[in-house]
Order: C-alpha cells, then structure tokens, then sequence
C-alpha cells in the first residue's frame, strides 16, 4: 500500500512541477489591464522565467486564461464560449478589478465580476494591478496547480 | 471667419428655421428646427467661404431633467462642424420632440454620420430617416431600451448570460 | 509589366465569382490575439482578396458617459484615464479643460505647461505601444519588446509625478493634483536618452526592412479628401498630406510657447502612418525639453540640475538631534508625498475658491480654509458651473479629442460626450481593406491605433 501511493504522489509532484512552469496563457485582452500585462509580459518584468512566456492565441492549445480587462455584458457569451474550448486541465486568472467583482463600473453594461460565469481560480485585483501583483498572482496559481490532484 | 459671421450666413440662408443663435464661452451655436437641418448641413458643407468638410461630432442630449427646459422638446441633437481648410468651428444644435423622435439623416453628407447616428439611435432612440442601416453601434441587438435616457436607470442589468446581479 | 490587381495575381488572368464559386465568410475576433482589444470584422473574401467588410464594435462599452452624470465634476476624472488608457493623461486634461471653459476660468501659467510636459509623454507612450504593437504583428517582436522597455522608462517618470502608471488621475478641474517632484528634469534627460537610443535601433532593424515596407507601403491608403469627409484627424490625416494639427492651429494650454514640427505623410498609407509617428515621438521629447526649460518656476525650479541637499536630509538629521548648523528654514515638502502643501498648490492650480480645494495648511489652520473645503466637497455643492454647454478639443494620440459638457448649474455634469479620435478611422476601415489582401488587415488596423476604451466608451 505505501509503496504504491509514493509512486503515485512522486508522480503527481513532478506533473504539478511540470505543469506550473509551462504555462501556456491565453490572454483574453480587453482593456487598460492589457497594457500592464503586455508591460508584464515584456522584458522589464519578464514572465518567461516563469515559463508562462508563450501566449497561445487560440484557446484549443491554452490551459491558463488570463482574463484582462473589462468584461462587458456583450462581451460575455463570446467568454464563456472561449472558456468552454479550453481542454482540461485549465485555470482561470480573473486579472484586474473590472474582472473580479466589476471594478467601479457599476452600470448597465459591465459584468460584476466573471465568477459569474466562469470559475476563476486567482483573482489579481488593481486598477490595474502592478506587475509585481501579477507575478504574485501568478505564482499563487502556480502553486495551486502543483498542489491539486493531477489528471493524466 | 468670424463665428458670428458665419452665424449671420445660416440665418440669412434659412430664415425662420434658424430658431435661435448664441455664443456661449466662445462656441456659436446655431439651433435649427428639424426640416431644415440637412439643407443647413448642405450649406455648411458646399459654401465655399463656410467650407465645413468635417463632421467632428454628432451627439444627442436628454433634457428630461434640465431646469427650465422640463416642458420643451425633450432631445437635442448636436453637430459639431469644423472647416479645415479656414479653420473655424459652429455647432448645430436640432430640437426634438419625444413622440417618435426622429431626425433627417447626414449619411448622403459625410459618410462618418452612419456610424454616429447608429450610435444616436442606440443611446437615445432617436430615429434618422433616411439612414441606410438603422442598428444598434455599442450595445447588443438583444437590449432593450436606450441607456443614455435620464430615465433608464444606470444600475439596471439586462445580463445576456449569468445571473442579474 | 502592366499592372496586375491582387486578385488577378491569385486567382488568375480574368478570373471572376463565376458559377460554382461562392465567397467565403470570415469573422476575425472577437477575441483576436491581444494587442488590439475587442473588435469584430466581417469580411466576406473571394480567395484572398476582401470584397466586403463590416465592423461589430461595442465589445468594451462600459457607460462612461452615463457614469459621469452620477458623480460631481471632478469624479469623471478616474473614467477619463480609462479612455485612452495609453495616453490617459490627455483626456485627463481635455475633460479639465472643458470643464474650465464651462466655468470660465483660466489655469495658471506653470500648470500649462506641466499640462504640455505630461501631455507629450503620454503621446509618446501611445505612439510606443501602437508602433510597437503593429510591428509585432508583422512579426517584428524585437521591435515590439525595444518599445516596451522604452515605455517602461516614461512610465517611471509618470509615476513620479502621479504616483501611478497607467491610470493616473492627475489632472483635476482648475489644475493638476500636485506639481512636478525635485529633480524632474534630470530624470527626463534620461528617460529621453534611452527613447531616443531604442527609435533609433527600430528605425535601423524596420524602416529600410524589405518586408516591413513590401507589407506596409500602397496598403490601406485612404486619399486626404475621404479622411477628412471619414472625420479622420491626427496621425493618419497628417500621414495623407493634410497639416491638421490641433496643437498647430488651436493652440491651447502652452503650445504656442513650443516650437515643434508637425510631420506630414504624402500617400496615407501604413508606411506614412508609421513614418509619421516616429517623428512626432521625437517632436514631443523636443516640446517636453522646451517645456522644462521655459516653466515659469516659483521656489522649486525644476531644471535640469539637482538640488544640493535633498529636504529628507535635513528632516532626517534633525530627527537625530542633530541640529547645529541646521538653519531654521521654511521646509518646502516634496510636492509628490504632500501635494496638498500651499506651495505646491498654488503655482499650480487656479487661485478660485469655487473650483480648487484649499492647500491643507488652510483647511486645518483657519475657519476660512475648512469652509472652502466643507463647500467643496459636500453633497450638492462643490463646482458648479453655470447652466451652459462647452466643447474643448485637445489633440489626442490619434486625433481630435473633444469633450463636450452640458451642466444645468448642479454639482454634476449633466451631459459629458467624449468625441472618440479613433471611431472615424475604424469606421473607414472597411473602405481601407475592401479590396486588399486578408493579410493587409493586419497592419492596416496595427496603422489605425484602436484603442476600445476610447471608441466603445
């Protein structure tokens, strides 16, 4: 019995470890945020040594969406259908305020937050978020992707 | 030219359909009653000494709320004019009424106004005969009202998808 | 060789829809890779070639003009960063300004041209990330992280004077939140050098580059006249030969203090789009050293040498008790940390009781001060403009952008229209691509710097 469960657990590590350092992102960039992320992305406050480099423009080859910036009541269904494509396993970044709980845009045509459609794994709130949230954003999902139990 | 000038020109065109002319904080603004809107426009464009070739701006504005004006037409549809070759500005200013608001169309004028008017009708539901493709610009086809009225309330939701938080 | 069109070089001499071919419908976005934002083009291709194209925009729209009217005047400064939000400075100031005409009142000098200095670093910053972005897209991405770094330095020198990067909020009715910090000019002395180092080493890897020019030169031309019938300003008028400048022929705040030269494009296609915004980045960091130079100054003069002992110096040292030799001197605090100081209010702001509120030194020390200040802020008082409308235009990153208030005399704005500078050009998209290739769009919409927040408002 222990022996068994060492291999497995051993395994789980070394696929969390794998899994956390090649993120493939896809950044669903709408707004002000995706300036801070593009800023975050580039070689001032580097992601690619956390090997999330790489954004993957179509969500078929994605695991991880970054959603950036103001989802707006229009916008939503064309989300949802984004998310749905993704494969498992996948995870959520609700990056920036407008995507966590609506920002101060309080009005008719704003989503209050995209947990209401989708799940979301890490919220980075700001307005927008400085890198240095980003990058503690993103190792706090990275941690939790090393952490959760591995479907392979 | 002159801003008064060229104020003095639409009402020499148009008469009585100029209905009113100010200059407030140094914009001259013409107001001009519904039927002769798109000859002023005409005239603003064609006149050589006027030469209005750019349509900056079209806009409305609710004056459901505006103190003093709570028993007038209750839209104002405002253009903004600029002449680039003589460098001046006039605004255009067109009293609707809110029964069946609806205005001549600018589209055969300056192709911009397709775009602006969709964006008039969208947000306040003023119609604008004449225009090609009467649809709505920022808001999905879906929705139900005109938000920029004074009295579409701004925390109403009408969420396409999710729950009505 | 004669001229041959781009669909008869990819579907053959004479060839046409004939019967059994049928166009195809493409929808590009919209959620396309990131750089550009949320937008939808409709395009119905016969092969390569784009016959048709229709746009679907109000992706981003997020009711700023609706969120005006619920807060008093100087409350719709947060949304206005959110427009433009790679230059948010000038919309910051173009909405103040309005506001301003509509009050009637006129700013101090030195706040003009902390108005210029801050609106030209913005401009810059956008020409950045728009060159950069488009770039990118044709596949230059040395390009792009170059422009990045370049506008990672002007941010820093936005954040020292704002206190933040993006979404700065700075400018306020009747003046700017503080004045510029110490020691200004010598970070913008380096700030410039790198800029000017990272456009020199893009001009060298994309201007002469073959592919760069094979992909931009003769696509997406619109002619001087149909831009300005499309309502077309800025950079992509100016790139099709026509001096419309509004800093040029409006001048307002202290451009007319500033020489500068307003570079014109001949063929208004992509090329002469990007040719033009290089060199208005280099004519702003010309106005911006002009500026600094020419700033009327009161006790902090902010030029390009350094003080001798900075004031937390002084503070620190005396804290120790150390305080022979220290003379007792008016401490001027650093404007940055306490804005609200009396000197770093009233170089800056205008001098009115009705619009500014009063330096803290007033508002805690004498009644007078804390009733300027209850007025202020309390509901159903603070600015209240007269009944009236006014429309201020400043020139924006990419053209006219006009703030149109209506104010019916209460403390909120009853109307606030923002005129986007970039919904012409994206309006005449289609009438740019019809007829070019699929891969034309690219650099086509790089060229026409949409940004959503602006053009959804």
């Amino acid at each position: 019995m222990g022996v068994g469960t060492f291999f497995t657990s051993k395994l789980d590590e070394a696929i969390g470890w794998a899994r956390k350092f090649s993120i493939f992102q896809y950044p669903f960039v709408t707004a002000c945020c995706g300036m801070e992320y593009m800023a975050t992305a580039c070689s001032h406050y580097d992601v690619d040594r956390f090997g999330a480099g790489l954004p993957r423009f179509s969500p078929r080859q994605a695991d991880v969406l970054f959603v950036v910036g103001t989802i707006s009541h229009k916008m939503a269904p064309v989300l949802k259908r984004i998310y749905d494509q993704m494969c498992e396993p996948k995870w959520v970044v609700a990056f920036g305020v407008c995507t966590c709980t609506g920002g101060f845009y309080n009005n008719y045509a704003t989503v209050q937050g995209i947990d209401t459609i989708i799940p979301v794994d890490v919220y980075i709130p700001g307005c927008p978020p400085r890198p240095e949230s980003v990058i503690d954003g993103l190792m706090k999902l990275q941690d939790k992707i090393a952490a959760g139990v591995q479907r392979y | 030219m002159d801003g008064s000038a060229i104020l003095a020109r639409l009402r020499g065109r148009l008469g009585a359909r100029v209905l009113d002319t100010h200059e407030h904080h140094g914009d001259h603004t013409a107001v001009i009653a519904p039927e002769g809107i798109v000859d002023a426009l005409r005239f603003c464009r064609d006149e050589s000494d006027l030469g209005f070739d750019m349509l900056m701006d079209l806009t409305a504005v609710d004056y459901l709320r505006f103190p003093g004006r709570e028993d007038g037409p209750r839209f104002d549809v405002v253009y903004h004019l600029y002449s680039v070759p003589h460098n001046h500005r006039v605004r255009l200013k067109v009293p609707v009424e809110q029964d069946a608001p609806s205005v001549p169309t600018a589209t055969g004028l300056w192709p911009i106004a397709n775009w602006l008017e969709r964006e008039v009708w969208d947000m306040y539901g003023i119609r604008f005969d004449g225009h090609p493709d009467l649809r709505r610009l920022l808001m999905y086809e879906e929705f139900v009202g005109h938000p920029l009225r004074k009295d579409y309330p701004i925390e109403r939701r009408q969420p396409l998808i999710g729950p009505n938080v | 060789m004669p001229e041959r069109t781009a669909r008869e070089i990819f579907l053959g001499e004479g060839a046409g829809t004939g019967a059994g071919s049928q166009n195809l419908f493409v929808n590009m976005g919209p959620a396309h890779p990131a750089m550009h934002g949320i937008i939808r083009i409709f395009a119905e291709l016969d092969g390569e070639v784009v016959v048709k194209a229709d746009m679907e925009i109000g992706y981003l729209h997020r009711a700023f003009e609706k969120d005006c009217e619920v807060g008093p005047y100087n409350s719709a400064i947060p949304y206005t960063d959110r427009l433009n939000y790679v230059s948010p400075l000038i919309n910051n100031f173009a909405y103040a300004s309005a506001v301003e005409k509509l009050l009637g009142i006129e700013i101090t000098e030195r706040c003009k041209y902390i108005r210029v200095v801050m609106s030209e670093i913005s401009r810059i910053c956008d020409h950045l990330t728009c060159v950069g972005a488009s770039a990118m897209e044709l596949g230059a991405f040395t390009v792009f992280l170059y422009m990045i770094k370049a506008r990672e330095f002007l941010w820093e020198l936005v954040e020292d004077v704002t206190g933040a990067r993006l979404t700065i909020s700075y400018g306020r009715v009747g003046g700017v939140k503080a004045d510029l910090p110490d020691g200004f000019g010598i970070k913008v002395r380096k700030a410039f050098a790198e800029t000017r180092q990272v456009l020199t080493e893009v001009h060298t890897l994309v201007t002469g580059n073959r592919i760069f020019m094979d992909r931009m030169v003769g696509v997406g031309a619109l002619s001087a006249q149909e831009s300005v019938a499309w309502g077309i300003t800025g950079p992509l008028l100016r790139a099709a030969g026509v001096p419309f400048d509004l800093r040029r022929v409006q001048p307002y705040w202290a451009y007319d203090r500033v020489e500068f030269e307003v570079p014109l494009g001949k063929n208004g296609d992509n090329f002469d789009r990007y040719l033009v915004r290089m060199a208005e980045m280099e004519q702003s960091m010309r106005m911006v050293e002009q500026a600094l130079e020419g700033m009327p100054g009161g006790a902090i003069n902010v030029d390009f040498e350094g003080r001798e002992i900075p004031v937390d110096a002084y503070v620190d040292r005396g804290k120790q008790g150390k305080t022979e030799g220290l003379l007792l001197l008016p401490i001027t605090l650093s404007p940055n940390l306490q804005g609200q100081g009396r000197d770093a209010q009233a170089r800056v702001n205008v001098h009115d009781k009705r619009v500014v509120l009063p330096p803290k030194e007033n508002a805690y020390g004498s009644i007078e001060g804390l009733m300027n200040h209850f007025m202020l802020v309390m509901d159903g008082y603070g600015i209240r403009p007269p009944a009236g409308e006014a429309y201020f235009a400043a020139e924006g990153a990419n053209g006219e952008l006009g703030f149109y208030v209506v104010s019916d005399g209460s403390d909120r704005p009853y109307r606030v229209r923002c005129r986007p500078p970039c919904l012409p050009p994206v309006a005449a998209l289609p009438r740019m691509i019809e007829g070019q290739m699929i891969a034309d769009i690219i650099p086509t919409f790089g060229s026409v710097n949409m940004i959503g927040g602006e053009l959804d408002r």
